[in-house]
């Protein structure tokens, strides 16, 4: 069983991009060859912490420039270093899309696509700057992996991993304080989902801020006598097929949340390999092809149904099927 | 190699580019042309220090071919070089090859990196020449770039970084032949003046012809020996489709395979060339 924040340890609340630079230390104190490359917003991401902890010379600030920083990470991974790229989650993937596909995902380099900011944590910044789409992007390139932590404990896991795995690697941390999930020494492995609560009727698939929402839901739908089992797929990919499929052999239905669009996300990953290797009834908890818009974080989750009652609703839905 | 040496080798390369695309039945043999002298003078003129043997040798110089629809030119260098058998040639762009219609490093032993979309390679080589200098280590890196390939805006990205980095250890060559698929880089969309905007972003620029050997050696060789705090721009004035006649300033060869008589012709004019 994977180890989880005690109950005290639950009510604090960190965000998933805070995790970046800490680690990013971490990791360099153990002697890892890291380096971040970051285009001006090394304090937003934390990339910073890097150089305050006496390692400015392994932060490359490329200035506002998220494709030259892309590419830089290339240079730096060619040349023997694990490079962890930052930026918004938005400019980060968006922007530089065709540096990731055809020079990081094309060469298969050593880089570390990690930005922050993801979804609608960004809030107030409003819809240009809520990237609903990266999981998408990121899912769709040969050689890459995505992982889309939960919580600070996870960030910290899932970038200690990306530095143990070769090749590509896509880290989504957010902008906004979440609870924390696991304990604060958890490890995680590529390719594994974790079931964090056991249930019979309803399987609940999530992954990053959805994994607190889906925990919640949960708690709603005992209440009402309605068992769910929660499972994150913080490696949307690889996927965990085998835990996914064990549980939905178990509870025969399925939901699907993520702070993401429902197109291409994980939910498509789990319907893809539903569809294949055990069709059962699924619904999806994401943004319905839209934009996002300013507002605080909790607003918009609940705004955009992506908060607990969401999902309560959908497990709802995919019952009465 | 002495000079004669290496205008053979130059000639060998064309030869091996016009038959090789001619073979594919598409490929990019303007810009190949227009960039073999300059390969010549990196692979064959002492100025790369490098090992076929061991194409990831420590202290190695560098080669990035960001104008990756090069690919020819830079597939004749390295089969000449011996990074792999010539005969290899004759499978350019052909279903299992690795010699694919742009360079893939995971398959091509002396490429560094796999390229193709445009505007990425200087980047990519500012990235290694910094990551060499955080290490102390030694090696020069050189990028090729095409000059229609400048109106990419990331080029100019790289160059701030570069210059601000103080990457005295990086070389960019323009294979500056004044053509892109459209048409003349002026007629196109202008960049203007090449080397006044790499000085204006901080660069050592240099200009040459990049058609002789022998001033290519030298200006290469010196930006490489130089390192200093500023990264190196050369802009090398070329021909498009030099060596071949009808392709000669023809931006209609960018991308076009000769058939099998205007091969004929192409490698008769070769031969010619070299007697």
């Amino acid at each position: 069983m994977v180890k989880l924040a005690s109950p005290e340890a639950a009510a604090q609340k960190k965000a998933t991009r805070a995790a970046f630079g800490t680690t990013l230390v971490e990791l360099a104190q153990e002697g890892a060859p890291v380096v971040a490359v970051d285009a001006d917003l090394t304090g937003s991401t934390t990339t910073k912490k890097l150089a305050e902890a006496g390692f400015s010379d392994r932060l490359f600030n490329c200035g506002i420039a998220e494709q030259n920083m892309i590419d830089v990470a290339a240079g730096l991974a060619l040349t023997g270093h694990v490079a962890y790229t930052g930026s918004f989650a938005v400019f980060g993937t968006g922007r530089a899309y065709d540096q990731i596909r055809n020079t990081v995902c094309y060469s298969n380099l050593n880089v570390k696509i990690a930005p922050t900011h993801a979804g609608v944590s960004v809030g107030p910044d409003g819809g240009s700057h809520q990237m609903l789409e990266d999981v998408s992007l990121m899912r769709g390139l040969p050689n890459m992996r995505v992982l889309v932590p939960a919580d600070y404990a996870s960030a910290r896991a899932a970038l200690k991993l990306a530095a143990e795995v070769p090749g590509p690697v896509y880290v989504r941390m957010g902008r906004a304080s979440v609870p924390c999930v696991y304990a604060d020494d958890v490890e995680l492995e590529l390719g594994r989902a974790y079931v964090l609560r056991e249930g019979a009727d309803v399987t609940i698939v999530a992954c990053g801020v959805e994994i607190r929402e889906a925990l919640a839901a949960a708690e709603e739908l005992a209440k009402e006598g309605v068992s769910a089992e929660v499972i994150d797929a913080f490696s949307v990919k690889p996927l965990d097929e085998e835990t996914i499929l064990a549980s939905v052999a178990k509870t025969g239905r399925v939901v699907v949340a993520e702070e993401h669009s429902v197109y291409g996300g994980l939910g498509s990953a789990v319907a893809e390999l539903l569809a294949k290797k055990h069709p059962a009834p699924c619904e999806f908890v994401g943004v319905r092809d839209r934009f996002g818009k300013s507002g605080e974080f909790e607003e918009l989750l609940a705004y955009f149904g992506l908060d607990a009652a969401a999902i309560v609703e959908a497990v709802k839905t995919v019952q009465a099927r | 190699m002495d000079s004669t040496q290496l205008a053979s080798a130059a000639n060998e390369m064309r030869v091996d580019i016009v038959s090789m695309i001619a073979e594919a039945g598409s490929g990019h043999p303007g810009g190949s042309l227009s960039c073999a002298d300059i390969l010549t003078a990196l692979y064959f003129g002492g100025v790369m220090n490098h090992n076929p043997e061991d194409p990831h040798m420590e202290g190695r110089d560098w080669f990035f071919l960001a104008k990756g629809h090069a690919a020819p030119a830079l597939y004749a260098a390295l089969s000449a070089a011996g990074y792999f058998p010539r005969e290899e040639l004759k499978t350019l762009r052909k279903l299992g090859t690795r010699l694919q219609g742009h360079p893939d490093s995971n398959q091509v032993p002396g490429v560094e990196v796999s390229t193709g979309s445009l505007g990425q390679g200087l980047s990519i080589a500012a990235g290694t020449a910094a990551g060499l200098t955080l290490d102390g280590k030694q090696g020069c890196v050189f990028a090729l770039l095409g000059d229609g390939e400048c109106e990419e805006g990331q080029v100019w990205e790289a160059a701030m970084f570069a210059a601000h980095k103080q990457l005295g250890n990086l070389v960019a060559i323009v294979d500056n032949n004044g053509l892109q698929i459209d048409g003349k880089i002026t007629d196109v969309c202008s960049p203007e003046d090449l080397g006044a905007k790499f000085e204006a972003f901080g660069w050592e620029v240099t200009h040459v012809d990049g058609h002789d050997i022998g001033a290519l050696v030298e200006v290469l060789g010196g930006a490489k020996a130089a390192g200093g705090s500023k990264p190196h721009a050369v802009i090398a004035r070329t021909v498009k489709g030099k060596g071949v006649s009808f392709m000669e300033n023809q931006a209609g060869w960018h991308g076009k395979a000769p058939n099998a008589e205007q091969l004929q012709t192409a490698l008769a004019e070769l031969q010619a060339a070299c007697a």
